[in-house]
């Protein structure tokens, strides 16, 4: 991916294709569930994509003064699984599967904590000139 | 909530996210990139807990609390062990994953094998997979990065490594095929913990051949591992959040992974597949090689002459904690006049970024950190280079050293500066095992000890005269 790519608002373009392609089957949703709902796996692969070229171009412009703070934050980021592990643990599942996603659950919340109480906590360190007393 | 109120919360969830690495890209901004994330990751929670689908609530609410409880002390950890913390969310992030995806398996199989689809059984595959192996990956590395003494340090290698590690991922691929081809079979529910078993033991060997040098690119391909260990999740329960966010994730570990692997001069596969620090053995015993040793009295005073001084942070820097110390040096030669940048080699450290957090923890200013691309140019002019407890980024065999493990690697150009001064804990080769020969190099002298031990020493040679003792 050249440098040009992600300067000229191109990741802020694809978001809206992303939105787009997110917002498409909002009205497929709500349709009646069949016993088995299918996934329209096209649009998950669409959305997969699309997020990867996003995550690249933002990504590539972090300052590297920042990846140790880039990196924390990340880790909270990912533990969206908490938005599946919430799905496994309160909704009418056998007891054992629940208590599985009360392990999950724990696991991504203590993530989502100390991945951004962390990344704060470096993010504050960094000063300037004048900021630092000089 | 209706669902597509839900996918909307989703939604904006998901833009702010793309927004909080957005403002990462700058110090100014970064902090306002952790309230979005903050903000985002409420959203997403609070749209989740209020489906109607959701109706027992109890065990949400203890498994957040202790997920509170645990997180806060967790944050709160010194800022040299940021390595091992990083390494251990990656774990915990792995075990959430790998748990939801077991779980859904057995939810779905009790439910009826019509349920078990090839789409949902590969994705399944995949998390489970992705999401233990990142779990022991992960463990195994912060034992390392926090040397705990039954864990290996040095690369562990033994013969058909490489082919034990695709026999046990072909054996894995072939049960999944198997459950694929199968999921009302009465053995898929036995052979799916074989499946779980492989991708715990898989974290381990893909771990342990690999030396504390490589863990900045270990911690970052991890980093990866676990943000598609979330896609997956996300393709299991057709969560298009989940996706997103895991996929900003995975291209951050990704575009980590492939600059730390650019500053080694290494590829993927080579810094997965073949152990650093085992070249080396064969070529010690050598010729003896003298070094010059330089007291700190004198180190000082060339210091107090100088112009230019760039100092080169590595990995020795963060072990004796001496960041606080590098400070006071900073500050008594700011004092004088004189100009002080940091040289910060991206593989500098045990993760990306290391140095510049130790140093911004002691208050430098940031503005004084250099990247090493922008300051190699300047080095001629440098009046003294002085390098703290950094080895193999410093080692100009990388030049042109065919045989030397660390050829072909960009390192920062102390050996260029007027003057060198080195100091290190003891004349023993650095991490990678390697003879260094900047150490032997005409302008440059040692100066042997601790490496706060020997900064404070200077900073008391510096402070002398001006009346503070």
């Amino acid at each position: 991916m050249s440098g040009r790519f992600v300067n000229n608002g191109a990741p802020f373009a694809l978001m809206a294709a992303l939105g787009l392609a997110l917002a498409g089957p909002l009205s497929a949703q709500e349709a009646v569930h069949p016993v088995v709902e299918t996934p329209d796996y096209w649009s998950l692969l669409f959305v997969f994509v699309l997020s990867s070229f996003i995550g690249l171009g933002v990504i590539r412009r972090v300052s590297r003064l920042l990846h140790t703070p880039l990196m924390s934050i990340t880790n909270a980021i990912s533990a969206i699984a908490v938005v599946g592990s919430i799905l496994v643990t309160g909704e009418d599942y056998p007891p054992m599967i629940r208590a599985v996603g009360a392990v999950a659950l724990f696991c991504s919340m203590t993530n989502i904590v100390s991945g951004f109480l962390i990344t704060d906590r470096m993010l504050k360190m960094f000063k300037t000139n004048e900021k630092a007393g000089h | 909530m209706i669902p597509s109120l839900v996918q909307f919360a989703y939604l904006i969830a998901t833009g702010l996210f793309v927004f909080s690495l957005h403002w990462m890209n700058d110090p100014k901004t970064a902090r306002n990139g952790v309230m979005a994330g903050v903000v985002a990751m409420t959203i997403a929670i609070l749209a989740t807990w209020a489906q109607p689908v959701i109706v027992h609530h109890f065990w949400i609410v203890v498994a957040l609390a202790a997920g509170i409880l645990v997180g806060v002390p967790l944050s709160q950890v010194p800022i040299t062990a940021v390595p091992q913390r990083t390494a251990l969310s990656h774990a915990f992030g792995g075990l959430a994953a790998g748990l939801v995806g077991s779980a859904k398996f057995y939810l779905w199989y009790g439910e009826g094998p019509e349920q078990l689809t090839t789409f949902r059984v590969v994705a399944i595959m995949v998390e489970v997979l992705l999401g233990f192996l990142t779990f022991t990956g992960s463990l195994l590395a912060a034992g390392k990065l926090q040397e705990v003494k039954w864990i290996p340090q040095r690369p562990v290698t033994y013969p058909g490594q490489n082919f034990m590690n695709l026999a046990l991922l072909l054996t894995a691929i072939g049960i999944g095929v198997f459950i694929v081809l199968n999921p009302g079979s009465t053995l898929a529910p036995q052979l799916f913990p074989v499946v779980i078993a492989i991708s715990l033991a898989f974290g381990v060997l893909l771990i342990i051949p690999i030396g504390g040098a490589d863990m900045p690119t270990v911690i970052a391909i991890l980093n990866g591992y676990a943000g598609l260990s979330a896609v997956a999740m996300g393709f299991v329960l057709d969560n298009k959040l989940l996706i997103t966010a895991g996929a900003l994730d995975g291209s951050s570990g990704l575009i980590l992974s492939l600059i730390m692997c650019k500053a080694m001069n290494r590829s993927f596969t080579n810094v997965l597949f073949g152990a650093f620090g085992q070249v080396q053995a064969a070529k010690a015993g050598g010729e003896v090689k003298q070094y010059k040793a330089e007291t700190n009295e004198g180190a000082a005073q060339v210091l107090e002459q100088s112009q230019l001084v760039v100092i080169i942070p590595g990995y020795g820097m963060a072990v004796s904690q001496a960041q606080h110390k590098v400070r006071e040096l900073y500050d008594q030669l700011k004092k004088r006049g004189i100009d002080v940048k940091f040289a910060i080699h991206p593989v500098a450290g045990r993760m990306p970024g290391h140095m510049n957090v130790l140093l911004a923890e002691a208050e430098i200013p940031y503005t004084d950190l250099v990247e090493m691309d922008d300051i190699n140019g300047d080095m001629p002019q440098c009046d003294v280079a002085l390098v703290i407890g950094a080895n193999d980024v410093v080692n100009p065999a990388a030049r042109y050293d065919k045989s030397s493990p660390i050829y072909g690697m960009p390192i920062i150009a102390a050996d260029k500066a007027r003057t060198t001064f080195a100091i290190k804990r003891s004349k023993n080769p650095g991490f990678a095992g390697i003879d260094n020969e900047l150490y032997f190099a005409d302008h440059t002298w040692m100066l042997f000890g601790d490496a706060k031990a020997v900064v404070g020493d200077l900073v008391k040679e510096l402070s002398g005269g001006s009346g503070m003792h």
